[in-house]
């Protein structure tokens, strides 16, 4: 090959990445690098314009006592919602997969949730949660004659009820993935296992589960992204409140950086995220590269 | 001793019924093999055997009791699966030792069984294995394996090589037989459609057809005395020939006439309300050969003429719409396309069918 068409072969190749290149520069990675920049800088306010303040907002988030309160809330707010959206999906995955009169109907019951956009559900939500003329209090009372109660006015249960909020919209999107994955284990494993002695419980702890590692896997890092990345339900339901015991750490970002203007504390906290949560994705390949078989 | 009998078994499906009152009384030691058309059923009746299908009606025994309402741990049977079916997230070791970890059985005396059937096996080197690191055959083996450490009284195969390539389907055909040849207490039921494994395996053959059973015996009384036509056709390759005859007299020896002035006396009982039926006469492709003398069979014209050497396979010409007669004959013959054979058979080969297409053998 002559060198005049290795090159036309290079210029060509280059030309057909340009297009993805221009739109993944553009909304990806300069803003990324921006963020980065910005925060070794200081808001600029009126005609004082960004100075260099090297780690001065590094600093300043490491003693921001709202800082610690929403990680911890982030915290908790995974703890929460993972594990019990991961196994209600694997619950109600084995349930539509089991032959039953009318599963298709069941099936799309589940994966409403999903559909609907999160302002959406949290406005549903507003209404079960309405304190005294809510479902919610309705049926307490209705049923056990409790008093009206303000769950998602109430420091101490704001974050729980948001938390059932997400459990509720995640758990039927993670469910169509443990349905493909159920319907991909062949039928003869579990029949072998049975003829060997397995009962139903065990055939699922030794067979079903081990093979429906790789799919915990994808649900388990999307279920962490996802708990630093929807907030949306918030703004409508409890606005971080009350002081800010339902506030999430990309909330507070937003509140930092749209209600205070702190753009460049804003991007520190932004860098924060973006580590942790690559953190949080590396460790989980690597904790699980030992227990996950792919066929 | 009676291992394993069914007595009026019967399977449906909703209205569709695929098995109809099967009867079998199999013997403790025995190796049956299930052979019939795809579709006929093997699959299902292997499965109720084993526990993984509901029996619609009639009783199935093992060992003596009635097992109908057992679940499948409780038969005492052990499955080789068509695909396996071996649990990928394990190893070779883990696989076979699963049943064993299940019924609590301590450690070293899995070990010893594990190792017993590996060595049995030459799966010694590849216990720590997974499946999907094996060729077909060391995972047949492995399948194989995982059913002999849990020492069943009924071994149950499901064409179990049917994804093997030929050369490896008659090594491991060969070391089914050599394993059963080592357990002769054990008793062992083989699903397949390929008549050479059924041949070659079988103590006894059942031979399903629409959800009957067409005849249950042993290899070669199917194939020297089949009850009727399927049977004929079904075993044996090429298929039975099956020509329209007439009987001409009756007794202990039948004289039939064919249409193009052949004819042929059968030793084979028949009766005087017989006479002038239309009847059809068996005669295997491997039996027939070719003569010059007027007292032939049949006479046909070639067609086809396939010289493989050691035999040579003469393909005739349809008459009146029927499949084309086949001839087997061994050794290399100078056949010309177009030319008219006559052909003869000895006596004791042939075969008499009335029109229902049930054998005068078993009248
Ligand atoms: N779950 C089912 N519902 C309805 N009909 C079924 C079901 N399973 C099998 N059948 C029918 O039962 C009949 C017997 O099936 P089976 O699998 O036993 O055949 P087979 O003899 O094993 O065939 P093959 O040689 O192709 O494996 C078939 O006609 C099939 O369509
Ligand atoms: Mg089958």
């Amino acid at each position: 090959m002559s060198r005049m068409s290795i090159k036309r072969e290079w210029v060509h190749g280059w030309l057909l990445l340009l297009p993805a290149m221009v739109f993944l520069f553009a909304f990806t990675h300069i803003p990324a690098v921006t963020t980065l920049i910005n925060s070794f800088f200081s808001t600029p306010r009126g005609r004082r314009s960004a100075e260099f303040i090297g780690l001065e907002n590094y600093q300043e988030m490491l003693t921001d006592d709202v800082f610690w309160k929403v990680l911890w809330n982030n915290l908790w707010y995974a703890i929460g919602t993972i594990p019990l959206s991961i196994a209600l999906a694997i619950a109600m995955a084995l349930w539509v997969n089991d032959k039953l009169a009318g599963r298709s109907f069941v099936r799309m019951a589940y994966f409403t949730p999903t559909v609907l956009p999160l302002i959406a559900v949290a406005n549903i939500w507003m209404f079960f949660y309405t304190p005294s003329f809510g479902l919610f209090d309705q049926i307490t009372g209705f049923l056990f004659g409790w008093p009206a109660s303000n769950y998602l006015g109430n420091p101490e249960t704001a974050l729980n009820a948001i938390i059932v909020v997400t459990v509720w919209k995640e758990a039927g999107f993670f469910m169509i993935f443990y349905l493909a994955a159920l319907q991909a284990i062949p039928v003869s494993l579990k029949e072998a296992a049975q003829i060997e002695g397995a009962g139903r419980w065990t055939v699922f702890w030794r067979i079903t589960f081990p093979l429906l590692m790789p799919t915990t896997l994808f649900v388990g890092v999307n279920a962490v992204i996802n708990s630093f990345r929807l907030v949306d339900h918030i703004f409508i339901l409890t606005d971080g409140g009350p002081d800010n015991a339902s506030a999430l750490l990309l909330f507070y970002i937003y509140e930092v950086a749209f209600r205070f203007w702190e753009t460049a504390y804003a991007a520190t906290l932004t860098v924060a995220l973006l580590v942790l949560l690559s953190l949080l994705a590396i460790g989980q390949f690597f904790f699980f590269d030992r227990k996950v078989h792919y066929k | 001793m009676t291992s394993l009998s069914l007595k009026n078994v019967s399977k449906s499906y909703g209205a569709v019924e695929v098995l109809r009152d099967i009867d079998l009384e199999i013997e403790e030691g025995e190796l049956i093999v299930f052979v019939g058309p795809s579709g006929c059923g093997k699959s299902t009746l292997l499965r109720m055997i084993a526990g993984l299908e509901t029996i619609t009606s009639g009783d199935l025994e093992i060992d003596g009791a009635v097992v109908n309402d057992y679940p499948p741990a409780q038969r005492g049977i052990a499955m080789v699966f068509q695909s396996y079916a071996l649990y990928p997230h394990m190893t070779v070791y883990d696989n076979m030792a699963f049943a064993l970890k299940l019924a609590g059985k301590p450690k070293d005396e899995i070990e010893r069984a594990v190792r017993d059937a590996a060595a049995t096996l030459q799966l010694d080197h590849l216990l720590d294995r997974l499946p999907k690191a094996l060729s077909g055959g060391q995972r047949q083996r492995v399948a194989i394996g995982r059913a002999i450490v849990r020492d069943p009284k009924v071994f149950l195969f499901d064409e179990p090589l049917s994804n093997l390539d030929a050369a490896l389907r008659v090594a491991t055909r060969i070391e089914i037989a050599q394993l059963k040849e080592s357990m002769p207490g054990s008793t062992m039921i083989y699903v397949t459609h390929d008549q050479v494994e059924a041949m070659t395996l079988a103590s006894r053959i059942v031979v399903l057809h629409g959800g009957n059973v067409e005849q249950f015996g042993p290899p070669l009384e199917l194939y020297e005395r089949p009850a009727n036509t399927f049977v004929a056709q079904f075993i044996g390759s090429p298929a039975m020939n099956l020509i329209d005859a007439t009987v001409a007299s009756a007794g202990q020896v039948t004289t039939v006439t064919m249409a193009d002035g052949g004819h042929a006396d059968a030793p084979i009982g028949s009766s005087e309300s017989d006479i002038g039926s239309a009847i059809k006469l068996g005669v295997r492709p491997e039996d027939l050969s070719v003569t010059d003398s007027d007292d032939y069979l049949v006479k046909a014209t070639v067609e086809i003429v396939e010289a493989l050497g050691e035999t040579t396979v003469v393909y005739f010409k349809s008459q009146n719409g029927r499949d084309p007669m086949i001839a087997k004959l061994p050794g290399i013959h100078k056949i010309e396309r177009g030319s008219e054979l006559r052909l003869i058979a000895s006596p004791e080969k042939l075969h008499l069918f009335d029109e229902s297409g049930r054998s005068f053998l078993y009248r």
